[in-house]
């Protein structure tokens, strides 16, 4: 079904809130100038919950195409609305009591939280080549500037120019990779373009081009998943930018990434046959995504080896846990996307609980350096084993949640029948585990000679902390209903 | 009349330039200028198929939002250039390597 654009409009409030969000907070911002320290961040809070309220209202009966074709809207973006929208929850919550942004003014950074939040949905949704372009954008100059945000700080400034320019080159190199598949197929419609293919059998058309155009716009997914060899920019950005945009950038935009990737793979180069998608022939793009997807889980596991600084270690690790997320998107199955999805749910919690504690520790202690963190047990025990909750998560230790994602992922790539890339899967998941352990060791078993003093977390980390906590304990006894959601969520439009 | 494969192979050259200007110079301005070579080699090639093929307008009108789209992103880079040269005196992205350990 494809709505015109009044029809539209009624499918899509969540989008409309966040923009009146932003407007509000800037008016707010310069006309209140006692009240706006309390009311921007209300204000940011109010419009992503009640975006967050209107997305689990939809119900939109089957797929469409909102705004004649522009969007699509299905199970499948629905999900990842409600996810960059808790995602969008959560850091705005951990943003609030942080040291590094309370030296500076705080009410354009409520606004570019709304924005780029804006640009996720729209991202998550995209069925045009233009809309998938420009949201890609909207997220992206957002970004640059919510990493660049402590203006007098140099490693801010320093991680906001590098990301500028790798982001420029990249999405510039993805836009010259669209205008030859616009020039191939005479369209920029996602399902247009997909028929196009299908209908000259791609054998009418240049194999060497095709494969240019794959390379090109995996360059532009890449750079936002942070996907080897595209992740150069990840340590630097991640370890300059504040604390709370590290965690942002590390969750939602690598999510939204992930659903761009899978609808322009899935939706545009390939098609439904059954449980499995018949990618169009002549375009291997599996293998491409299959050898990136080792390559960035191992390069990420094994460069995070070495690191004493916590958010440069994290950084890694996020890299390499793309690397995991992406297995499950190049088996071209149902179930490999619905692990994909699954782990994307486990990670949001177990990766944003661990920048969190990062951010609780600098605000006391100014230092993101792993010696520094010695004797936390002995100083504050319950940040020490909310840590260890949070990395044993990570790990994939099974009475917590991202032992959930783990096994989703490995099961649906067993399978497949590919068995060595399972095992490369869990060679990595081992190396990962030292480094991880590493960080626990520091934090429980060394202690420093000082006598520990006790460490000032405020009420409302205190209360994040915990509500960041339930999920990584507790989904691994209802993993029901989670299973049910992310099955119901690989529907995509057109597809499968 | 002029052919579109002559278009295509300018596009392509000003692509390639991009790129090499975006590796080569130090200067984070000329770099910027890297990049805007690369989005308007893209441009070329929408507007040239556009004007070829019986797609209609689609790629002039993509082209369009493309420019937009380059001019807040060269709006957002310079000012994340010009803070950095508040902070460092230079705009030489060597000396920007704090980072990097």
């Amino acid at each position: 079904m494809n709505l015109g654009n009044l029809d539209s409009l009624s499918f899509f409030y969540p989008e409309l809130i966040l923009l009146g969000g932003v407007l509000l907070v800037v008016i707010s911002d310069i006309s209140l100038k006692g009240l706006r320290v309390r009311i921007n961040p209300l204000l940011t809070l109010a419009a992503l919950l009640l975006a967050l309220f209107y997305t689990l209202q939809t119900d939109h009966g089957s797929a469409m195409t909102l705004f004649e074709g522009m969007l699509a809207l299905d199970n499948f973006a629905l999900y990842f609305k409600v996810f960059l929208l808790v995602a969008g929850v959560l850091v705005l919550l951990g943003s609030l009591h942080s040291e590094e942004l309370a030296s500076v003014h705080q009410g354009e950074f409520h606004a570019l939280l709304l924005a780029v939040t804006l640009g996720m949905l729209l991202m998550a949704n995209s069925a045009h080549l233009v809309m998938l372009y420009l949201s890609l954008e909207l997220v992206s100059l957002t970004s640059y500037i919510m990493v660049g945000y402590l203006r007098s700080d140099r490693l801010s400034n320093e991680a906001s120019m590098k990301y500028i320019l790798f982001g420029a080159v990249s999405t510039g190199a993805m836009l010259y990779g669209f205008s030859l598949l616009y020039g191939m197929t005479g369209s920029l419609d996602l399902f247009a373009i997909r028929d196009a293919l299908l209908a000259q059998e791609v054998g009418g058309f240049n194999q060497v081009t095709l494969l240019l155009v794959v390379v090109l716009t995996t360059a532009g997914f890449g750079f936002k998943t942070a996907a080897v060899p595209f992740h150069f920019w990840c340590p630097d950005v991640y370890t300059g930018a504040p604390t709370p945009v590290t965690a942002f950038l590390s969750v939602a935009p690598k999510a939204a990434g992930f659903a761009i990737l899978v609808r322009f793979f899935l939706g545009g180069l390939s098609q439904p046959a059954g449980e499995q998608w018949g990618f169009i022939s002549g375009i291997d793009w599996p293998l491409v995504l299959i050898v990136v997807s080792v390559l960035t889980m191992s390069l990420g596991n094994i460069a995070a080896l070495t690191q004493n600084n916590l958010k440069r270690m994290l950084a890694y690790s996020s890299i390499a846990h793309a690397g995991y997320i992406l297995m499950g998107a190049v088996l071209l199955t149902g179930t490999g996307l619905k692990a994909m999805l699954v782990y994307l749910f486990v990670y949001l919690f177990m990766n944003l609980g661990a920048f969190f504690v990062v951010t609780v520790i600098f605000n006391a202690e100014k230092t993101f350096e792993l010696q520094d963190y010695n004797g936390m047990f002995r100083r504050s025990p319950f940040l020490a084993v909310a840590m260890s909750i949070f990395l044993l998560s990570l790990i994939g230790i099974p009475p917590f949640a991202g032992f959930l994602g783990k096994l989703y992922i490995f099961g649906a790539v067993i399978d497949q029948g590919l068995y060595w890339f399972a095992v490369v899967g869990a060679l990595n998941a081992a190396v990962a585990a030292f480094y991880y352990m590493r960080i626990m060791k520091h934090m429980i078993l060394e202690n420093d000679d000082r006598p520990p003093t006790p460490l000032q977390i405020s009420p409302l980390n205190r209360a994040l902390l915990v509500l960041l906590l339930v999920p990584n304990i507790l989904l691994i006894v209802f993993w029901a209903p989670i299973d049910r959601w992310t099955a119901n969520s690989i529907t995509l439009f057109g597809g499968l | 009349m002029i052919e579109l494969k002559y278009y295509l192979l300018i596009s392509a050259a000003l692509f390639s330039l991009g790129v090499f200007g975006v590796l080569t110079r130090r200067n984070a301005v000329n770099v910027l200028m890297g990049v805007e070579l690369i989005l308007n080699s893209a441009n070329l090639n929408l507007v040239a198929f556009s004007r070829y093929s019986s797609a209609g307008i689609d790629g002039q009108m993509f082209a369009v939002f493309v420019i937009v789209v380059a001019a807040a992103e060269v709006a957002v880079a310079l000012a994340i250039v010009l803070t950095l040269y508040r902070v460092l005196n230079t705009v030489n992205l060597d000396r920007a390597d704090v980072l990097k350990r």
